[in-house]
Formats: C-alpha cells, sequence, structure tokens
C-alpha cells in the first residue's frame, strides 16, 4: 500500500494561523475582564516603582540623575513577562476547553500553532504596554518611546526570549495537563533576580554572574542602564543577546516537538485534563 | 480488484505505564463502510480510535487511513478525515457561528460560509447559530460537534459514543444525520459505542473488544447466530461476563 503524495494542504498554511488568530481574537473581544486585566496589573506596577523611583530621587543625587531607571526597568520586564504569559495564556485557552484534541486532529501544524501564538503574545502585548507607556509619560515624563532604535532592540530580544519560554511552557502543559499549569504564571519570575532587572549585574556574586549573562535579558537591561545613566547604546549587547536568544528559541521550538512528541506516547493529548 | 481499506489496523499494541489498552488487534474496513467497536469501559476502544487519530502512539504495530502511516504521515490525510466525541469540547466563549468558521479555515474548506449554511440547513443550527457555544443543552452541544466534524466533509469519520448524554429523540435524530450523509458521501464512520440500539441499527459490522483485544467480529445478524441471541445487547452481556469464551470453549 503506497502513502498519498503530499497533498497542498500539507504544506505551511497562511490561513490555518489567520484562523487561530481568529480563534483567540473571537475570544478576547468577548470578554471585557480580560481585557482589563491585561492593563490592570501593568499599570499598577508601573506607579508603584515611578514613585518610589520620585521618592528615592529626592534623596539621592544618583537615582535623581538616572531618572526613569526604575520605570524604563519595570516596562521592560512587562515586555518580557507579558509576552510569555500571552502566549502561555493563548494555549492554555486551548487546554482549558478542552478542545486540544480538536487542534490536534485538524491539519494545524506545530508551526503554525506556534506562530498564531506569537501574533496573540504581540497583541496582548500592544493592548497592555500602550496604553500604560502612555500613563508613564503622563505621570512621570517618562517617553519609553523616546528611546527609539535602542527601545526596537530591547523589544526584538525581549520578545524572542519570552516567546522560547512560552513554548517551552505550553509543551510542558501538553504533555503533563493542566497539573503544569503553575509554571505558565510562575515560571518568568526566576528571571527577575537573575536578569538583574532593578539592578547592574555586578551587585550578584561572581559565580551568580555567570549564570547572569547566560540569560539574554541580562545583556538587555544592562544595555537600558547604560542608555539612562550613561546616555550610550550598546549594541554589542544587544548583538550577544540576540546570539543567545537564537540559541534559546531554538531550545524551546526543539523541546516543544520533544514533549508534543512525548505527549502522543503516552496519551495526553486526548485526556487534555489534569 | 477490491479498494484498499480506507482504515487498517495491523497488530496494535498500545501499553501505558501500569496497563494496557491495547492488546494486539488487527482489522480493516472497506471504504464506505460503517463499523462498531463496541465493548465496555477500559475495553481500549477509544484509545483505538485515538491512534487510528494520530493522536496515540502505538506502542507496537501499525495503523494506515487513507493510505497513510499514522501518526508518521498524519498531515497527508488529516483534511481527509474528522472526528467528533462528547468528551471533546469546542471554545465555550465563542458562538457557533465562531466556531464553525475558525474549523473550517484549519481544515481548508473552500467555501466556509457556504458550507456552514449548508450544515446549518442540514443539522438545524439556525436558532442557536449565533449563540455561545457553552449555553447550549448538550443535544445542541451535539450537533454543532456534529457540523464541525463534518465541516471538511470528511471521507472517514470517527465517533467516539456520538449519542452519549442526549435523550432519545436527539440521539434517533443525530443517527438519522449520519445514515444520511453516509449515504450520501460514501464516507467509512468507524463508532465506538455502549448502546447496542444505536449499532444495531447503524452498523454493518461489530467489533467487539474486551480488555484491549477483539473477541468477536461481524455483521449484527451473524453475531446474533453465533451466540443464539435476540439482541445485541444480549450478546454484549454474553461477551462482558464471558459467557462467550465459556461456550466457544465448550463446543
Amino acid at each position: 500500500m503506497t502513502a498519498p503524495a503530499l497533498p497542498p494542504a500539507a504544506a505551511f498554511s497562511p490561513r490555518r494561523v489567520a484562523a487561530m488568530v481568529l480563534r483567540y481574537w473571537y475570544l478576547l473581544r468577548s470578554s471585557w475582564p480580560r481585557l482589563i486585566d491585561l492593563i490592570y496589573w501593568p499599570a499598577v506596577q508601573m506607579l508603584m516603582w515611578g514613585f518610589l523611583q520620585l521618592y528615592i530621587g529626592q534623596n539621592n543625587s544618583f537615582f535623581a540623575r538616572a531618572g526613569g531607571i526604575f520605570i524604563g526597568a519595570v516596562l521592560l520586564w512587562d515586555i518580557l513577562f507579558r509576552g510569555q504569559l500571552g502566549f502561555s495564556l493563548s494555549f492554555l485557552e486551548e487546554m482549558w476547553s478542552r478542545n486540544l484534541a480538536n487542534l490536534m486532529i485538524s491539519p494545524l501544524r506545530p508551526a503554525e500553532f506556534i506562530l498564531a501564538l506569537i501574533v496573540m503574545s504581540l497583541t496582548r502585548l500592544a493592548i497592555s504596554t500602550i496604553p500604560v507607556a502612555l500613563l508613564a509619560i503622563a505621570f512621570f515624563g517618562f517617553n519609553l518611546f523616546g528611546l527609539g532604535l535602542a527601545l526596537a532592540a530591547f523589544f526584538v530580544n525581549l520578545l524572542l526570549t519570552s516567546w522560547a519560554i512560552g513554548i517551552f511552557v505550553s509543551g510542558l502543559v501538553m504533555r503533563n495537563g493542566l497539573g503544569a499549569e503553575n509554571f505558565a504564571w510562575s515560571i518568568m519570575f526566576i528571571f527577575l533576580p537573575l536578569t538583574c532587572v532593578y539592578y547592574p549585574v555586578s551587585v550578584l556574586p561572581a559565580w551568580l554572574q555567570h549564570v547572569a549573562w547566560a540569560l539574554p535579558p541580562t545583556y538587555v537591561f544592562e544595555g537600558m542602564r547604560a542608555l539612562l545613566i550613561d546616555h550610550a547604546f550598546r549594541a554589542d549587547l544587544m548583538i550577544q543577546a540576540f546570539g543567545l536568544n537564537v540559541v534559546f528559541f531554538a531550545a524551546g521550538a526543539l523541546a516543544f516537538l520533544a514533549l508534543l512528541k512525548s505527549a502522543r506516547r503516552n496519551g495526553s493529548l486526548m485526556q487534555g485534563g489534569e | 480488484m477490491s479498494s484498499p481499506p480506507a482504515i487498517a489496523v495491523d497488530r496494535l499494541v498500545k501499553h501505558y505505564k501500569t496497563a494496557t489498552a491495547v492488546a494486539g488487534i488487527s482489522f480493516s474496513l472497506a471504504p464506505g463502510s460503517i463499523t462498531a467497536l463496541l465493548g465496555g469501559n477500559g475495553a481500549g476502544k477509544t484509545t483505538t480510535i485515538a491512534m487510528i487519530l494520530g493522536l496515540v502512539e502505538p506502542t507496537e504495530g501499525s495503523v494506515h487511513v487513507l493510505g497513510a502511516a499514522m501518526p508518521r504521515q498524519r498531515q497527508r490525510v488529516l483534511h481527509r478525515i474528522n472526528f467528533e466525541s462528547p468528551y471533546v469540547e469546542m471554545p465555550r466563549r465563542l458562538t457557533v457561528r465562531q466556531n464553525l468558521k475558525v474549523f473550517a479555515m484549519l481544515y481548508g474548506v473552500a467555501d466556509p460560509k457556504g458550507r456552514i449554511a449548508a450544515l446549518t440547513d442540514a443539522l438545524d443550527l439556525g436558532e442557536f447559530l449565533d449563540r455561545e457555544t457553552g449555553k447550549l443543552s448538550s443535544g445542541q452541544r451535539t450537533r454543532v460537534a456534529l457540523a464541525k466534524a463534518l465541516l471538511n466533509a470528511p471521507e472517514v469519520l470517527l465517533l467516539d459514543e456520538p449519542t452519549a448524554s442526549l435523550d432519545p429523540d436527539t440521539a434517533d435524530w443525530v443517527r438519522g444525520r449520519l445514515e444520511h450523509y453516509r449515504q450520501e458521501r460514501g464516507a467509512t464512520i468507524l463508532l465506538a459505542s455502549h448502546n447496542m440500539l444505536e449499532v444495531e441499527r447503524l452498523c454493518e459490522r461489530v467489533i467487539i473488544m474486551k480488555k484491549g483485544a477483539i473477541v468477536d467480529d461481524g455483521a449484527p445478524a451473524a453475531l446474533l447466530a453465533r451466540y443464539g441471541r435476540e439482541s445485541l445487547e444480549q450478546v454484549f452481556l454474553d461477551v462482558a461476563r464471558g459467557q462467550g469464551e465459556a461456550s466457544e470453549a465448550a463446543q
């Protein structure tokens, strides 16, 4: 018996990516609590750190000179955190609605699924970050968009890391069921101390600095401080971060495929529950 | 020359860590046939269907659907098959129309609007087409799930207890739609069921499973004759209680 030839339906299909984006968009726009939730926490964080910076700046000349490092840090951290969460939450919607098996028996390919999740991560991020960045201008005169080309470099590097982690976490949830859901919410927090969001890498003990420099976001936060304190754009840091991100992203995608294969072996695609 | 089977299962085995779900079964289904996988809970029906769909990887043996080895070559045929089960849901917050549109795009349906309109007529979805799927009754949800399963006019349709939790009237209506679809499309249908009436009405062949193995296989009339019974329910009980094996051994 000969296998049927590879049909056009088996090739990568932008239409299937659009179908998945449409599915998540329908969901997002049908629920105002989901939309509010996207803005609420980033706004609270930004206001808290912004006022703290104002207070410290009044009593310390260094922080007075280095205006915006806390607000900049919290906004960039939110890009990293919300980028991953936006990716993972869209995936979790399939688990919560017990729809994963329907998708896995459809012609949807893993790469199309991942691309749709990336588009939704960007969409959610735009909904949460743009209003909060505007609030930062209004309250503290900190203009994130004023960082220009540097912001683009920060943005690309942070998003690549967030998607790499999001892909890996989605694979874990697919393989282990909703029992692994907590990873989606908490995994990024290990990056908070290790990638030196609010302080320079030199603060860490020497052995931990090696760990920090193995993580792409560390280069971004160091780059941000160089820009805001020394007014110097460190392209070298961005290139190193990008190189590491290529490795992270490839590792995340390979882990996802391995976990998908493992899920097929242990039957978890059919269950989709806990 | 007879046409190649729509589904060919050969010495299929599935072991999980502590259990054997399927223990070396073989069967093949002719194109256009309608067959029931019959068996009690834990007989291995759902795992068998999941392996045919490429959702579960066999431990040993092989599954071919429309000539493609599953799950390795699944991308060659996934657009030609579909599946419906009350245990696999569709996104509850999306309306029926939105869900059908998304799946029509996923399956590459050429005219999603036209196809959804045709299925809306065929399956009486009109009155709740713009309601959230999660707010429908179980009968309405089953009709929506069936519409999703028929969106791509599949050549192979797999159903896992398609009328579970439905009232008799709705269940009978669903069976009528399935019969109609099979006649109209010439599709191959494999359904797992506990419901003997359903199997007697719909199926020309019954494969009975127990503890992961096939214990009998034949047309409903042949099974009734073999066990000396008047209904498939009695045959099923004989098999479940081991009386079939006992009578075979005595013979």
